[in-house]
């Protein structure tokens, strides 16, 4: 059923925001944004080892909790509302899922295991120059050479690229779309970090020269398979993106309350209050759309979960988007400075609004399955 | 409110399926059918047992509205032909009724017999109800009532009205009112019809000269009307704001139904484009309306709504005038044409019609959806104050003696 939290989700809750207001205040955000890696090492193998959230999704007999889309879903709504600078989107959502997904068994026995402890970081090399996640457009080639394989081509826009161990990437072969593993260290591989307008996430291009790959998927179809793990991820993310607006919310009601203006708080004034308003009734329909989506994920229902994750996904971007942009404008010239997070959540919200396809995207999908 | 009764939703079905057997909606006619409805406790489940209730948590009714769904062709909608006594004359008479009243009334509230109407609003008393001028004084057991009301919608067929008066003009506003229920019926009582927008007199203004209402059908103690008051209006905005009940349903079905019966075929690609964008993204707004009712009613153990009902008030109101305006939009060149034209009507409940002439009525209908029950900004304040704990603004009638604010008309 929808919405139905338990007090296990609740008690997931407060230990994670503890974790994050402890090890991710925004200082600690700041100074791990500004560096090339993006993220701190420490805390990331603190938050496998202590925490076990790199495998939540990963089944227990690899190492996981064997949670699912709902416990994610709260990980990620926390992980949002502090900018949390980590390749966990990249590592223990996309690729881990994909693996589940689309991967062999001996795939997932081998990689699975050393995702959910941290060791080390994955990602999915889907997107192309287009940045379009769609498999018709991937150019990328693999060619067979006796037992092995090599990879041809140019990946775009790859979450975490630059420091990922291992990419998982979809590339095209004579019988098909096929999935591949590539070692971060590979011969043949270039990576560039991509400057980003969301300094809190990064992106890289991986270039592929006759890179020695191993190819993992198992039967089934490929392109379906992705199709749910991309459907998984923006579950996820329409989770963060909730946390995300949810902060800004906060901080603006916060400051509304305090700065005073003309003798009177300005959250007095109607054109503020009014703002704060209609910004508190798109965060509640976002956060509606997300734990809708995570709660059918979570069901199974292919069907519902597409349906309900391009739904999510377009209206969580939209309404994080609003919520960050009159952040700035409710903090005046305040939020217009790089000393306050406004401008942070901002990227934030247009980054993970273009990630995976923009809202208009995701309609357009949405309006074909139901024959709009 | 009673403590709360369990029940598994199997036994709640098997009760909806016992009620079937005695009286079903496809033979019998409506006062019939509701009349059981009511005595099986299924009316409203979260409402006492006796009292068209079974003591359940308020998220359980919608166990019984499936049911009856998938059992019968016909279903008597909640709202259509009492929605002010269902939506909110029910719940006000339930807290705030005088026991030998509760039953008989919202039995008849119920199955329609009775249609209320809410005698809130006057001239010189919108959006601020608790400065109204309507008087009513004491005499004996009766009070008498002298005023004008406004706005009042049904009050041509209604059979009660929940009246909000004045009983001590030398206090501030909110601390000298008082709530009755007047029968509309008694001498004094005039109301004429008031057209709006759409031709129609659904609302009309309502004189009242020399009324006399016994003292028994005060509800709440004298003075209190205020406290009272806000029961009706929070249960006015969760009646105003829960979407459709059904994924897809409500307006935007009617908006979907009429771009693929004629809108898409017929447009260049690029306006298709646009309005189609724009048409899923109302398509989802409308689902998350209704979820957001959900989620709020799954987090609600009682029955009484909070202030978060203004969030879906407030939702529903802007996103119904945007699917309703999106539907000419559609329609183009034929929205020029209005074939139902403006006839002079006195509707006595709210009909449905085909797409086509839905969407024309309801594009200009939908206008008074962010004015009745409370006006979008009047709900953002409510909203920024109440929810979110924002400052208020300065109030000039703070404390000040309901004689001494100035008043427009
Ligand atoms: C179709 C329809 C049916 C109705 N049915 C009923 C009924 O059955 N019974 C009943 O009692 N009433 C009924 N009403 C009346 C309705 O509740 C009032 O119209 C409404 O509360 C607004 O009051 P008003 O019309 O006097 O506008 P006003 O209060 O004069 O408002 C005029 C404008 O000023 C704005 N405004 C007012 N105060 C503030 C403020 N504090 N801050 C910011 N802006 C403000 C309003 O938002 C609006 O834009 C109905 C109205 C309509 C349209």
């Amino acid at each position: 059923m929808d919405f139905a939290f338990t007090e296990e989700h609740e008690e997931l809750r407060q230990t994670v925001r503890r974790f994050l207001e402890n090890k991710s205040p925004e200082a600690a955000v700041r100074r791990w944004m500004e560096t090339e890696r993006g993220y701190d090492e420490d805390v990331w193998l603190e938050m496998a080892g202590q925490m076990g959230l790199q495998g939540l999704i990963v089944p227990e007999a690899q190492g996981g909790a064997g949670l699912g889309p709902v416990e994610l879903a709260i990980v990620m709504e926390e992980m949002g509302r502090v900018l949390f600078c980590a390749p966990y989107l990249s590592s223990a959502v996309l690729a881990a899922r994909a693996l589940l997904e689309a991967a062999s068994e001996e795939a997932k026995a081998e990689l699975l295991p050393r995702i959910a402890s941290g060791e080390i970081v994955a990602t999915l090399a889907f997107t192309e120059k287009q940045a379009l996640w769609d498999p018709e457009l991937v150019r990328t080639e693999a060619v067979r050479r006796g037992d092995s394989w090599s990879i041809d081509g140019v990946k775009d826009y790859v979450l975490d690229g630059h420091v990922a161990h291992v990419l998982l990437v979809v590339a095209r072969t004579d019988d098909g779309l096929g999935l591949f593993r590539v070692e971060g260290e590979a011969e043949g591989l270039r990576r560039t970090l991509l400057p980003t307008l969301d300094l809190t996430r990064k992106l890289a291009r991986c270039q592929f020269s006759k890179t020695p790959a191993v190819r993992i998927d198992r039967d089934g179809d490929l392109a379906k398979a992705l199709e749910r793990t991309v459907a998984h991820t923006l579950v996820a993310l329409s989770a963060e993106q909730v946390g995300g607006a949810q902060r800004c919310l906060e901080m603006s009601t916060d400051y509304a309350k305090t700065r005073i203006q003309f003798g009177r708080p300005i959250g007095s004034f109607q054109a503020i209050k009014h703002k704060c308003a209609d910004m508190l009734v798109e965060v509640e329909f976002a956060r509606s759309a997300a734990y809708h989506a995570a709660f059918r994920a979570a069901e199974g229902d292919e069907n519902e979960l597409l349906t309900a994750s391009a739904m999510a996904k377009s209206y969580c971007s939209e309404a994080y988007f609003r919520a960050a942009a009159e952040t700035i404008q409710i903090h005046g010239g305040m939020g217009f400075t790089w000393e306050h997070p406004a401008h942070l959540y901002f990227k934030r919200a247009k980054s993970s609004a273009l990630l995976f396809g923009d809202p208009v995207f995701h309609r357009e999908k949405l309006a074909d399955r139901l024959g709009i | 409110m009673a403590p709360q009764r369990t029940m598994s939703e199997e036994e709640l079905r098997e009760r909806v399926r016992a009620l079937l057997d005695e009286a079903h909606p496809d033979e019998v006619d409506q006062f019939t059918f509701r009349g059981a409805q009511f005595d099986h406790g299924l009316a409203w489940v979260h409402f006492p047992e006796g009292l068209g209730g079974l003591g359940l948590s308020p998220k359980m009714q919608a166990v019984v509205n499936d049911e009856l769904r998938k059992h019968a062709k016909r279903v008597y909608e909640d709202l259509m032909v009492n929605p002010i006594g269902i939506g909110m004359g029910a719940p006000t008479l339930l807290a705030y009724g005088p026991e030998e009243l509760k039953k008989p009334l919202l039995r008849r509230i119920f199955t329609g017999e009775d249609i209320w109407c809410q005698l809130f609003s006057e001239p010189g008393a919108g959006s601020d109800v608790a400065g109204l001028a309507t008087r009513a004084v004491r005499d004996g057991d009766d009070w008498i009532v002298n005023g004008q009301k406004v706005w009042t919608t049904l009050a041509h067929v209604a059979k009660w009205g929940m009246l909000l008066a004045r009983t001590n003009p030398d206090v501030p506003k909110h601390e000298g009112l008082s709530y009755f229920l007047l029968d509309m019926k008694s001498p004094g009582v005039e109301v004429r019809p008031l057209y709006q927008i759409t031709g129609e007199a659904e609302f009309n203004e309502v004189f009242l000269n020399d009324v006399r209402i016994p003292h028994r059908y005060m509800l709440g103690k004298e003075g209190e009307g205020w406290k009272v008051a806000i029961t009706t209006l929070m249960n006015e905005r969760t009646a105003l704001g829960g979407g459709s009940s059904r994924k897809g349903g409500g307006p935007i079905a009617v908006l979907v139904q009429l771009w693929q019966e004629r809108g898409r075929d017929s447009l260049s690609p690029a306006r298709r484009a646009v309005l189609r964008d724009h048409i899923t993204q109302l398509y989802i707004e409308s689902e998350l309306l209704r979820l957001t009712a959900l989620r709020a009613r799954a987090a609600q153990k009682s029955g009484h709504p909070g202030p978060e009902g203004s969030v879906g008030k407030l939702a529903q109101a802007e996103l119904y005038k945007r699917i309703w305006e999106c539907g000419l939009d559609v329609l183009g060149a034929e929205g020029l044409v209005y074939e139902a034209g403006y006839e002079r009507r006195r509707p006595t409940g709210f009909g449905r019609g085909d797409a086509l002439s839905l969407a024309k009525y309801q594009f200009l209908r939908s206008r008074a959806n962010s004015i009745e029950g409370g006006t979008s900004e009047v709900m953002r304040n409510i909203l920024g104050e109440r929810v979110l704990g924002l400052p208020q603004e300065p109030r000039v009638d703070k404390g000040v003696p309901w004689k001494d604010v100035p008043r427009s008309g």
